[in-house]
């Protein structure tokens, strides 16, 4: 099922039974977000590392993503799932226009040409009435799932937040191993011989960016629902940084790396904090040593360690 | 290159497990204080360590009986999601009983709507959004040193009253620069000046502001305001002094380590509004000189350091009162006892808290000396006048505080 | 008096001015970095940060060593171009043949390292640095009154893309350069030492961010984060002018400025977005820039 083999299964049941067990053991809240930082990264491998499309600009559909859902939580009182939903379908329309612009360049400029757009989007959430400039739509009412179940407490919320992400997990997962993913990867690989055998990769290409905008603003819709605020970090370019960062960290192309760059870049997010002004440097030092050292990341790393697919 | 790599991957890895070894939650006996503020950002200076400094001597010099008193710190790096999720850890699982400084207002915003669901003590000192006691106040929630209403007030009346009728404003594009200009337009008029102009400029990203002080120049107005914080100010005023701009500047929120980043031959004649100035009588130097010592890097305190350290004076007296374990259930409950007492310490002197949250001490609007005039290291200001506590803040009727019953 | 679109002409003219000023900055900043993409092939994003290290060169040659603007304008580039020669010697070297991304992604953990050991050393509020006093006092233009340091500025970057741009374009070792950025392992077959001009171009654009960190201390405070706030729009500059292309970056850099100075009079909440419309316009007509050759 799912096309796991048998190793991705057994990491599959460790990843959930992890999930089921941390929050006894690390702060729930802590923890939710890293779910919703992982969502984002394994959406936005979906594209680098399966369709070999590097997005500097994924800021932009997080963000959105992000406010819409607060808005509608905030202003229309929608229940929590509607309001996740919502952002992810802003996120995907948007990613529908912007993907349908950029994905005629190619490389670098690809990667250009989403910045920029994304720098666009961050504009207009500054200038936007409803987003509220640089203070944000700030405290967000936590809707009830289904408006039936309550998710003032942090473990319900966390429920939610955990299926949310394992959904979204599944559904990447799905997608790479379907005839549409193998045409992906064949894209990623050689695209004159996709296109030579007579795919219209242009089509493949703009459905994988809107699958993965459409991800990334569920991700986003979730973390407002988290911290109860949507702000211009979310949407400001060095959140687009971040998520090469976390996917990177825990290996592009790994379908269990993103969870855990997520988790590597998260814990240093928080902890480091408290090491007073260390933060930047020692994120960068990070960043160095991945890049001269474990450029497979983590996961890939493990997976190269094993032999095995992870 | 073996090695350090090495230690680097162990410290990561320490970072890593660290939340697995906390201790659930204090013991019951140990009031725990966290500073929360930009560390690693613009506005590491004008808080940042300082502020934890700040802290520090007041619980030393407080010296509780009967009690602990723990103070931590951690940089948000000014992201409100950062901010809010440290906020709720400290609260719900370290065991931290009071929130200090927080600057940034979507930070600070974000901040009081965890300390309101959780019924915690906020004490805002760094964030100058005037929200944290009009819309979005809370009965655990007080805000110290100064806000933009108070900002406004002080330097856009009092320039007008001397002269300085004609106004353009350079500002911040975003909430705080916005609010600023609004609250100090009102108080220009109010007092019989206009505004010919404004420029709202990006923020952040912007360094060249000469295209803005040109514009500011060519429409006539005789006084600049700069609605803008930090850096900003900074690279404004030394612009304006580079294109011979022959307007009476004011910045609307400027610290005294900013005058000292510009040095006086730049700074000298500005106008700038704090609640605090080290050198402004013997009680005021005395807290001084025994905070410098313990100052990252010998600066003189600005009024985010003062406030953090009076308002934390304060609050332990507060909890001396009620009881540490009536103090750690519930922030209302210490604020409100904060509210029921006079303030009194050496950076503020005697003052009060008001029912909404706001603390009322008088605003002095500050002239920036000359080279000429100072007379030694951090001679910075000259007093050109002063609101009283009952005038400097905003009215409790026009916050639109819910809590408050009028 | 004559008015376009209801602002004063005299105030446009003091605008393109002040454009063509901040112009300078991005010509000087994306010439470097076009100088390292098109040989190194990759996308130096501790740039921004070498322009910083640039004017601290300069402030710290004054506050400790008592040397003066004129000196530090050859010292610190100098002393930034062997700082690049050291990190491309140990580090970037490393990359040779991977992605684009991995490039991008170390010079980006660079910048930051960088940017946060300059933080806790110096604060965030930055350090002051006067004026050269032989180009202080104002130059009356007629419509506008222009400090004598900034028209300084603009005949010095203009003349150091001049130079640049003659050694490259008129020079044999202009020649060898553009050779191997074409076909690295024939001129190699020459018997060209290939990897240390790589070496020594890399030191020679990060000597190109520093001396525009040296015109930019009097102007701007110096302070940790001036470069990551230039960054992106140089970036911008970059792309639009075609990667890799130095006529193209020198050009669009000027250009850009003008473009900013003139939304900054109607419109300047987007003085800073307008870089990234003129991006996508640019991108979409033209796929490989202004001057770029078509992959």
């Amino acid at each position: 099922m799912f096309g796991f083999s048998r190793a991705q299964a057994i990491a599959f049941a460790i990843m959930l039974a992890a999930i089921a067990a941390a929050p006894s053991v690390l702060y729930p809240v802590f923890l939710m977000k890293v779910l919703c930082f992982a969502l984002f990264a394994c959406a936005f491998n979906l594209l680098i590392g399966f369709a070999g499309l590097l997005s500097l600009g994924h800021a932009a559909y997080f963000g959105m993503g992000s406010y819409v859902a607060a808005y509608a939580a905030k202003t229309w009182g929608v229940s929590a799932e509607i309001a996740i939903l919502l952002g992810g379908l802003v996120g995907a329309a948007i990613g529908l226009v912007f993907g349908w612009l950029a994905i005629r360049r190619q490389g670098i400029y690809f990667a250009m040409i989403t910045l920029a757009l994304s720098q666009m989007i961050y504009f207009f959430c500054l200038e936007a009435a409803f987003t509220g400039g640089e203070d944000g739509i700030q405290q967000v009412p936590r809707a009830a799932l289904f408006g039936l179940i309550g998710m003032k407490s942090d473990m319900a919320l966390y429920w939610l937040i955990a299926g949310v992400f394992v959904l979204g997990f599944l559904l990447i997962h799905r997608i790479v191993h379907s005839p549409f993913g193998q045409v992906l990867t064949a894209i990623r690989e050689n695209e004159p011989r996709a296109i030579s055998l007579g795919y219209r990769v242009d089509d493949y290409k703009l459905l994988a960016f809107v699958l993965s905008t459409f991800l990334s603003g569920i991700a986003g819709g979730a973390k407002s629902q988290v911290f109860g605020i949507a702000t211009l970090t979310d949407v400001h370019w060095s959140m687009g940084g971040e998520v090469v960062l976390m996917t990177l960290l825990g290996g592009i192309g790994t379908i269990f790396g993103p969870l855990v760059g997520a988790l590597v870049f998260g814990s240093l997010e928080t902890y480091l904090a408290q090491f007073g002004d260390w933060v930047t440097v020692t994120q960068g030092g990070i960043f160095i040593l991945c890049v001269i050292a474990f450029r497979r990341g983590i996961v890939g790393e493990i997976g190269n360690r094993l032999r095995l697919v992870l | 290159m073996q090695l350090s790599r090495r230690t680097l991957l162990g410290s990561a890895a320490a970072a890593a497990a660290l939340p697995i070894g906390r201790a659930r939650a204090q013991a019951g006996n140990t009031i725990k204080i966290g500073v929360l503020n930009d560390q690693s950002g613009p506005y590491r200076d004008t808080g940042g360590l300082f502020s934890f400094a700040a802290a520090k001597l007041a619980v030393s010099e407080f010296a509780a009986q009967g009690f602990n008193v723990d103070v931590i710190t951690a940089d948000h790096q000014n992201k409100p999601d950062i901010g809010a999720g440290l906020a709720r850890q400290w609260y719900d699982r370290d065991g931290v009983d009071v929130i200090l400084d927080v600057p940034t207002s979507s930070v600070a915003l974000a901040i009081a709507g965890v300390a309101k669901e959780k019924d915690k003590t906020y004490l805002n000192i760094g964030a100058a959004t005037a929200d944290l006691t009009g819309k979005q106040c809370a009965p655990s929630i007080i805000h110290w040193s100064y806000d933009t209403y108070m900002l406004a007030k002080s330097t856009g009346g009092a320039t007008v009253r001397s002269g300085g009728d004609s106004w353009y404003f350079v500002t911040a594009d975003y909430a705080f620069g916005h609010q600023l200009q609004d609250a100090t337009t009102r108080f220009v008029t109010a007092a019989g000046g206009k505004v010919l102009g404004s420029s709202a400029y990006p923020f952040p990203g912007t360094s060249d502001f000469s295209s803005f002080l040109l514009q500011a120049q060519a429409s006539g107005a005789k006084v600049l305001g700069l609605c803008n914080a930090g850096a900003d100010t900074v690279n404004s005023i030394k612009q304006a002094k580079e294109f011979g701009i022959t307007m009476r500047l004011a910045a609307m929120l400027m610290f005294i380590t900013d005058v000292h980043a510009l040095g006086l031959d730049v700074a000298g004649g500005l106008t700038l509004t704090e609640s605090f100035y080290w050198d402004m009588n013997d009680r005021t130097r005395a807290f001084a000189k025994r905070l410098l010592p313990h100052m990252p890097q010998p600066k003189m305190p600005n009024m985010i350091h003062a406030g953090c350290y009076a308002a934390t004076l304060h609050y332990l007296k507060a909890v001396t009162q009620i009881g540490v374990a009536a103090a750690k259930a519930s922030g209302t409950a210490a604020v409100s006892q904060m509210k029921k007492m006079p303030t009194e310490d050496d950076a503020f002197g005697s003052g009060s808290i008001r029912e909404d949250g706001m603390a009322l001490f008088p605003s002095y609007l500050f002239q920036v000396k000359t080279p000429a005039e100072s007379k030694g290291p951090w001679d910075y200001y000259k007093t050109l006048s002063s609101y009283p506590p009952e005038e400097a803040w905003r009215p409790l009727a026009e916050g639109g505080c819910a809590f408050v019953k009028s | 008096m004559i008015m376009i679109f209801g602002k004063p002409l005299m105030l446009l003219y003091g605008q393109l001015t002040l454009g063509l000023i901040n112009g300078s900055f991005y010509a000087l900043l994306s010439l470097g970095l076009a100088v390292i993409f098109g040989l190194l092939n990759i996308i130096n994003f501790a740039h921004g940060a070498l322009f910083m290290l640039g004017a601290f060169v300069t402030w710290g040659l004054l506050q400790y060593l008592g040397i003066g603007y004129w000196a530090a304008l050859v010292i610190a580039p100098l002393v930034l171009g062997v700082f690049g020669v050291v990190l491309e010697r140990f580090l970037i070297r490393r990359l040779y043949g991977l992605d684009h991304l991995y490039g991008l992604l170390l010079t980006f953990g660079c910048a930051l390292v960088i940017e946060g050991l300059m933080r806790n050393n110096f604060g965030s509020s930055g350090v002051p640095y006067a004026i050269p006093s032989a180009l202080q006092g104002p130059l009356n233009l007629g419509f506008m009154v222009l400090p004598r340091y900034r028209a300084w500025v603009v005949l010095a970057a203009a003349a150091m893309c001049l130079v640049t741009w003659l050694l490259i374009e008129r020079t044999r070792l202009g020649a060898t350069l553009r050779a191997a950025t074409e076909n690295a392992p024939l001129v190699q077959a020459f018997g060209v030492n290939v990897p240390r001009l790589i070496t020594l171009t890399y030191g020679a654009g990060c000597a190109l961010a520093a001396f525009a960190g040296v015109l930019a201390a009097p102007m701007n405070s110096v302070n940790p984060n001036m470069g990551s706030n230039l960054i992106i729009v140089v970036f911008a500059t970059v792309v639009i002018g075609g990667m890799g292309s130095i006529l193209g970056s020198i050009i669009t850099g000027f250009g850009l400025g003008i473009i900013e100075g003139i939304t900054k009079v109607y419109y300047p909440e987007g003085s800073a977005t307008v870089v990234f419309v003129v991006m996508v316009i640019v991108l979409l007509l033209r796929p490989a820039g202004l001057f770029g050759k078509a992959a």
